[in-house]
């Protein structure tokens, strides 16, 4: 059990090195992230003319919403995560197999390791400018910001889970780019990254609240903004840790499958 | 003037064998053209959703805003066509590919832009079409020739401008293939920043992206002719004309900026 904790660390640590590896591509990053932010700010505002409250958010509200969304963008990493897929084409998975950690534990590792990273270096600054410009609101209590860490760690792990559903279908095609896309479509609008949930229309919301692309983006920054709060906070993580569950076990499932059909050629 | 009809003449040559080429892969093709369809009718969702919450925004109507988006979703399709390949320009950068281009007969920008195109991205260009149409129905524009004369123009004029800023900006990785996502603020960026009216930005950042980059030609003054509607932000009607000369100019830019960039160059050792 210790041994194999043990083992999760070094992965986590290697996931952080990866990326910590570029510094240079980071700063290009935050500020291309950065940018966005702005302009995203500025639109919800435009709103805020005429109406002081839009499902639950007041204008600093949405700001706060833009800010801590632009900030989980490269942690969760929803879109563009191909590195189980390319190991099923390339054989190399067949290598990820021989070892005494499942891929997807080892993977899970790495993966928490990279957002590690990326909340710090991708998230932070471009927030950071974000206070700077607009009135983003602080969570004042100290059990909201545990809450928000928590709510956090549970969103990459779900996010992490559907990356590996659209990747495990390499197991079955070669374009798993296809998958992908239409994945990164209804994931970007469904979790609450391009415009909170609750502005959607009632039918629309319904069904986002049916998925698990909400506990990805809209739960955290839910619980930072305050719009969910007080008890309903446990209820909001309950619903994050069902889906990582759910998620979890079918992305086990189909992992599983594709290997017992698994091919790789040469020697 | 030859140079330029010969390089046509073999740009459409190649391009002719590339579709070809990826028309062999129906199904797929059919699925990522669809797949292009969704992704930008994305940011068209957004809009609409805006809208059910609210009855304008920045002084526009939705079918105002509908206006600007067809106009900026549309230059921008043909431009990801054209030149959406330089987004693996750093890749080639970083790798030494590019002194292949060095050695050839031909423009290194020639080559790469016709390295490379895309069918599926024909997806874009219908999502924006059927965006554009949705806007003129329901609008009630004025119709008189030059108003006409400028939405034709608004879709080749916007989409130099877009690719002369792509040209740009992407330049930045012959100094450093690290700053490649840097290009992004300003390509995808820039024409999301047109979808919108301009006159919702804050001063400086409409002045930035919208005038030094000059984003706000592309949609929202030619939208302002057309529509016929009074410049939210009270500035001289001339601009409203500006977008062809902006454009040139834009064009010159990138094509010198390009041509310091490659001299810049180093190839990957090894």
């Amino acid at each position: 059990m210790l041994a194999s904790l043990r083992a999760d660390l070094a992965m986590a640590r290697r996931g952080y090195a990866r990326y910590a590896a570029y510094p240079g591509a980071a700063l290009a990053g935050i500020f291309t992230n950065t940018v966005f932010g702005f302009m995203r700010a500025f639109i919800l505002l435009a709103l805020y003319q005429q109406r002081a409250n839009i499902g639950g958010y007041d204008a600093s509200a949405a700001v706060t919403y833009v800010w801590v969304g632009q900030a989980l963008l490269m942690t969760v990493f929803m879109w563009g995560w191909l590195d189980i897929a390319v190991r099923i084409r390339t054989g190399d998975i067949a290598t990820d197999l021989v070892r005494p950690i499942h891929p997807l534990r080892a993977a899970l590792g790495f993966d928490l390791g990279r957002a590690a990273y990326h909340i710090v270096f991708r998230g932070i600054p471009p927030f950071v400018v974000g206070m700077a410009f607009f009135p983003v609101r602080l969570p004042s209590e100290i059990a909201v910001w545990i809450a928000f860490l928590v709510s956090l760690v549970l969103a990459v792990v779900v996010s992490f889970f559907f990356r590996v559903l659209y990747n495990v279908v390499g197991f079955w095609t070669t374009d798993v780019r296809g998958t992908m896309m239409l994945g990164g479509i209804i994931a970007n609008l469904f979790s609450g990254f391009l415009i909170p949930v609750s502005f959607f229309p009632d039918w629309l919301a319904a069904i986002a609240r049916a998925t698990p692309f909400p506990s990805i983006v809209q739960t955290p920054i839910d619980i930072f903004v305050g719009t969910v709060s007080g008890p309903a906070i446990v209820g909001a993580l309950v619903t994050q840790i069902a889906w990582a569950i759910a998620l979890g076990l079918a992305a086990r499932w189909t992992f599983d499958l594709g290997v017992r059909r698994l091919v790789v050629q040469g020697g | 003037m030859g140079d330029l009809r010969e390089g046509a003449a073999l740009y459409l040559r190649i391009t002719a064998a590339r579709i070809r080429a990826q028309l062999q892969y129906r199904a797929s093709f059919a699925l990522e053209t669809v797949g292009m369809f969704f992704v930008t009718f994305l940011d068209f969702v957004v809009i609409l959703i805006i809208f059910a919450n609210v009855p304008a925004l920045a002084g526009w109507s939705r079918a105002e805003v509908a206006l600007l988006y067809a106009i900026s979703a549309l230059c921008f399709a043909f431009t990801d066509l054209v030149v959406g390949q330089l987004d693996w320009l750093s890749e080639w950068v970083r790798n030494g590919t590019f002194d292949g281009m060095l050695v050839r007969p031909r423009g290194t920008l020639f080559q790469v832009i016709s390295s490379d195109f895309q069918i599926r991205r024909v997806g874009k260009i219908v999502q924006g079409l059927l965006v554009l149409v949705y806007a003129l129905v329901v609008l009630d524009i004025q119709w008189t020739p030059a108003r006409a004369l400028m939405l034709a123009a608004a879709i080749p004029v916007g989409t130099v401008i877009f690719i002369s800023i792509w040209v740009l900006t992407i330049s930045i990785v012959f100094w450093t293939v690290d700053g490649r996502e840097a290009a992004n603020a300003f390509t995808y960026g820039g024409s999301f920043l047109a979808q919108f009216p301009i006159n919702l930005y804050d001063r400086w950042l409409r002045r930035f992206l919208g005038y030094v980059v000059p984003i706000a030609f592309v949609a929202y003054f030619p939208s302002l002719y057309i529509l016929d509607k009074p410049d939210p932000l009270g500035l001289p009607s001339i601009l409203q004309f500006a977008a062809p000369v902006v454009a040139v100019v834009t064009a010159i830019a990138a094509g010198l900026v390009w041509r310091v960039a490659v001299r810049h160059y180093q190839s990957a050792g090894g």
